[in-house]
């Protein structure tokens, strides 16, 4: 039998239309969104993978990256990476991105459900094992790094209570109460298609430049699936707008909205491109302007005879290029004894390297606070923020942003909904609300949450300790146990040894 | 169109509602081009908290953190009210100056501003 006769046996021959009970009965969710599905058959999964070939392929990538992983914990590979600072690279990874792998599984699980095309079940339920798969392999690859590091421990826990993982928690919980079809244009598209080498390019390259080949492993073990969840996302999107014309509207109204929330999830990966490598791969700046600028441009150019057109606001992404890491990295270091993750002023030779990546804004916006906060840890006085930060009722970021045109205020959106006032970073956090406001009221807000008395009490130890954050995760790097550990395993500082 | 939703009428649990914070109210406090703090404040207060008393008792304290915070002229200094400038009444409540529940407060303080006149 062909790959092709396999493929339509197992997609199209064990589907079939249910009659004891009604279609619209068995598959309840695959039409309140509006999108309307004339021709299921009309669905082409362009890998054709079948079950049989799928078990053989996985099954190979997991012999070889976990024969790399036991060299790499025999050798005590932990001990090559350039610098212990590159280590907290991947506490935000494993706390803030192998949990929405596993809800990626959650997700795609439940898409497959409720989607009544066979097809389309198919591919979902082999994104949904991917998926699972991805987040065993990064737990196993990370696993050596947390005997020897702290800010590892309870990263489950963790992912729900901290106050900056609500972000990326957030957001996926947002797109897993979405119907079928948003969810699948949400991750399958608009992340894994748009954006996904904004995520994966930084911290794969950022791997292997910095000696972490742990990560680098998995890294290539997740890339192949990767490349089908591409494909997919842009078939699903293609198979919409091609069954019917009122699918278009719909279609801009989630790619304009999945395309801000995803930008915003990635102001973390922008802080950790810029100041979390001690050995740089590309800046931020470079890296939009190649993968979104470039890249998504070229593939929304393609999408025009759709009629679909760029997300909206991306000119705002654009012209905040210049800024989005350096303010991720203040709002780290101003709350960062409240944080799994240490921080940092960088070294000279990375301010100069900063310097040249950002010559129009870096000296002049973002120099003078990171010259005083070292002014301030030299004379003993490391400097933390007094207060607890305002939130975006959307993406829960910290309301960090400029105003657009003008680096040195504060972008305030407010709205008020049934008498209630909310509050946002930006205009496209604003619209998304706007055009939902009964799902986002219900917006747990880390802050507000301290204040209504639900995180473990009044202070901050006792926030710290329902956060399980240890005080040695936190706090500058220079300070921490981290740093000390370091210096005396591999003999840069005698002193220390 | 409030939430696309399965069930008819979905309505979403207001999670902040001013009930919520044990007599407190919340007040967003931004000190405007002042951005070695990174972002505004979140600030849970007594709705009769007279004016004079979030200045001297809250907002003093708060910006010693900034090495300008200790030299701000307090009767130079103007006032936004959810973004509309507005003349504070210092015995006066908060709650009768108009600050309510999730109301934002922004001080702006004469030019040059911040480390170095740097807007930090």
């Amino acid at each position: 039998m062909s790959i092709k006769e396999k493929y339509a046996l197992l997609t199209r021959d064990l589907g079939w239309d249910t009659t004891y009970q009604s279609m619209d009965a068995v598959f309840p969710q695959d039409k309140f969104e509006g999108i309307v599905i004339h021709n299921w058959d009309g669905w082409e999964d362009p890998f054709r993978m079948t079950m049989d070939a799928y078990w053989k392929f996985q099954s190979e990538k997991e012999r070889k990256l976990y024969a790399i992983i036991d060299a790499f914990q025999q050798n005590n590979g932990q001990l090559n990476v350039t610098d212990a600072r590159y280590v907290n690279a991947l506490k935000l990874f494993l706390t803030g991105v192998s949990p929405l792998e596993y809800a990626a599984h959650r997700g795609f699980a439940m898409a497959g459900r409720n989607l009544r095309g066979a097809g389309a079940r198919v591919a979902c339920q082999m994104q949904s094992v991917d998926e699972l798969r991805h987040c065993q392999t990064q737990v196993h690859t990370i696993s050596q790094y947390n005997k020897f590091f702290n800010g590892f421990e309870d990263w489950t826990h963790m992912h729900d209570r901290l106050w900056y993982l609500s972000v990326p928690k957030s957001y996926f919980e947002d797109a897993m109460t979405a119907g079928p079809f948003e969810f699948i244009t949400a991750i399958s598209f608009s992340f894994e298609y748009v954006l996904t080498n904004l995520l994966f390019m930084p911290f794969m390259s950022g791997a292997a430049f910095n000696g972490d080949m742990a990560t680098v492993t998995f890294g290539f073990s997740a890339q192949s699936d990767e490349s089908r969840h591409m494909t997919l996302g842009l078939e699903v999107v293609k198979f919409m707008l091609e069954q019917d014309p009122a699918n278009l509207p719909i279609i801009q109204k989630w790619v304009d909205k999945w395309f801000w929330r995803g930008y915003r999830l990635l102001t973390l990966v922008a802080m950790m491109m810029d100041y979390m490598l001690p050995k740089k791969v590309m800046s931020w700046k470079e890296a939009w302007e190649m993968y979104f600028e470039q890249n998504g441009g070229a593939l929304f150019a393609d999408l025009a005879r759709y009629g679909v057109r760029m997300p909206k606001y991306h000119e705002q992404a654009a012209q905040e290029k210049d800024h989005l890491s350096h303010i991720a990295w203040s709002i780290f270091y101003n709350f960062n004894h409240a944080a799994a993750i240490h921080t940092w002023v960088p070294e000279e030779n990375e301010l100069d390297w900063l310097k040249a990546q950002y010559p129009d804004t870096f000296e002049e916006h973002h120099l003078p606070h990171l010259r005083y906060w070292q002014e301030q840890h030299k004379a003993g006085k490391r400097w933390t923020n007094p207060g607890l930060p305002m939130l975006c009722q959307l993406c829960q970021v910290p309301m960090a942003f400029r105003e657009p045109g003008d680096p040195t205020q504060v972008c305030y959106r407010e709205v008020k909904y049934e008498g209630e006032n909310y509050h946002f970073c930006s205009d496209g956090c604003c619209d998304i609300f706007k055009n939902e406001p009964e799902k986002y009221v219900q917006a747990w807000l880390p802050v507000h949450q301290i204040f209504q008395g639900n995180c473990g009490g009044p202070t901050l130890p006792e926030v710290l300790d329902w956060y399980h954050l240890k005080p040695e995760a936190a706090g500058d790097y220079a300070d921490s146990a981290d740093r000390a550990n370091w210096e005396r395993w591999t003999n840069d500082n005698p002193k220390a040894a | 169109m409030p939430v696309i939703a399965l069930a008819p009428d979905y309505r979403g649990e207001v999670r902040d509602r001013v009930e919520n914070f044990h007599g407190n109210q919340l007040v967003y406090f931004g000190w405007d081009r002042r951005m070695l703090f990174c972002s505004p404040f979140t600030l849970p207060l007594p709705p009769d908290m007279p004016f004079k008393t979030l200045v001297s008792d809250v907002l003093t304290p708060l910006l010693a953190a900034h090495p300008e915070g200790a030299s701000i002229d307090w009767s130079t200094a103007t006032w936004l009210r959810a973004g509309q400038p507005f003349v504070p009444e210092p015995e006066a409540s908060l709650v009768a100056n108009g600050l309510g529940h999730k109301t934002v407060l922004r001080l702006q303080t004469p030019q040059p501003a911040g480390v170095g006149g740097s807007g930090n």
